[in-house]
């Protein structure tokens, strides 16, 4: 369904224009690590996911601010705070693991199939336009994740 | 998602993501992408079956077992058909709550979504009690607050960008709480016919269609924005 050819005609010219302002990044970075099942692995998000004890994501936050989730935060508690109607949240609301899949990557962890679960996790709210904008925020999170011994940062949209 | 890659990438924190729009992810050129073939909102394929969303995510931790790239890899399996949807449409009987004629006044109105709200509130209140947690609930207030704050605002003679701000989150809030109540009825509709449902057959999707109109003629630009693209999916717009 995320075939372009499958959406709304709208929402399908809308898609492509994006696809026609979005900027060509480099790709000249590339990060060795170790063997996946020695990896710490958190999540980064842009679905507007949230803490209920946290404030929500507000139209006029510029899509570049985050908030974080701490592991040990049980994901049926999380919120979504969304700018965007433009996509499914019926997912969303039965099971969060579809959009955040923290109980996923602890059995992962469990299994040995990756090293350990990050202590932190972030949600960004969307993407702000142009993308390029979230270099200074994404460049602290990189900070966040150094120092949580991350090595393996997996980006979940929506 | 793609930008998010490339710095942290450079900042020393190997990345893979999902793409859930390959045609995106191919100009952006992420370090590691996996493309799913899976609904916008639904970025590991089908909610309650972990085994299929284990299998997503190995195959998107795989990816750190690539020696060079960038990599976009397609998932290529389906995500499985979600046993909870009805093979039904929006019309008559299958609809969560169904009213027939819209009400003439602001008053009336409130009263008639209220009503809504009340048939609604069992069920919001049963998915709450399966799922453990509710995510309604972002604006901290009850839903029939939060129509009134929407019906006062159709009403009022002039309104600021705050409001508007306001708005959005009761509007988010109140569809969170229609959303959970009309999933856990019997045989509850799918994604697409449950937004159809929500914008075009109730009458808080009558409001918004009403509430957008105003917001459109805002002095404001935030007002004239959010009522723009945040209030109502593209596909729901009718001056499109």
């Amino acid at each position: 369904m995320a075939r372009l050819s499958e959406l709304s005609e709208h929402e399908r010219d809308h898609l492509l224009k994006m696809r026609e302002q979005a900027p060509r990044l480099e790709p000249k970075h590339w990060v060795s690590g170790p063997a996946l099942s020695k990896r710490r692995v958190a999540i980064v998000s842009t679905a507007g996911l949230h803490a209920g004890s946290d404030s929500a994501f507000a139209p006029g936050e510029g899509a570049t601010g985050y908030r974080v989730i701490a592991s040990d935060t049980n994901p049926v508690t999380l919120m979504m705070s969304h700018i965007s109607v433009n996509f499914d949240r019926s997912g969303f609301r039965r099971d969060p693991e579809i959009v955040f899949p923290l109980s996923r990557l602890k059995e992962l962890a469990d299994e040995g199939v990756i090293g350990s679960v990050a202590d932190y996790h972030y949600s960004f709210m969307g993407a702000p336009f142009p993308p390029t904008r979230f270099e200074g925020k994404a460049k602290e999170l990189a900070a966040l994740l150094h120092r949580d011994r991350v090595d393996a940062a997996i980006l979940l949209p929506v | 998602m793609s930008a998010i890659g490339h710095y942290l990438e450079s900042a020393g924190i190997a990345t893979a993501s999902i793409s859930l729009v390959r045609e995106h992810t191919e100009v952006m050129q992420p370090p590691r992408a996996l493309w799913v073939p899976f609904p916008l909102g639904r970025p590991l394929g089908v909610p309650h079956n972990a085994a299929f969303q284990r299998k997503v995510l190995k195959a998107l931790l795989g990816l750190f077992e690539r020696h060079s790239g960038p990599v976009l890899e397609d998932f290529k399996e389906d995500a499985p058909p979600d046993t909870a949807w009805a093979p039904t449409d929006v019309q008559g009987e299958a609809c969560p709550v169904f009213f027939d004629s819209p009400p003439e006044q602001a008053g009336e109105l409130l009263s008639v979504l209220r009503d809504e709200l009340d048939q609604l509130a069992p069920w919001q209140a049963l998915a709450a009690h399966r799922r453990g947690a509710s995510a309604f609930g972002l604006a901290g207030q009850t839903p029939a607050a939060l129509a009134g704050q929407l019906v006062a605002l159709t009403d009022a003679s002039s309104t600021s960008s705050s409001d508007w701000q306001s708005a959005k989150l009761a509007v988010d809030d109140l569809r969170t709480f229609y959303e959970e109540a009309a999933a856990s009825q019997p045989s509850p509709l799918a994604p697409a016919a449950l937004a159809e449902w929500f914008y075009t057959k109730t009458q808080l999707g009558r409001l918004l269609h009403t509430l957008r109109q105003l917001g459109l003629a805002h002095e404001d630009a935030t007002a004239r924005q959010i009522a723009d693209r945040m209030l109502i999916p593209r596909k729901f717009h009718v001056d499109h």
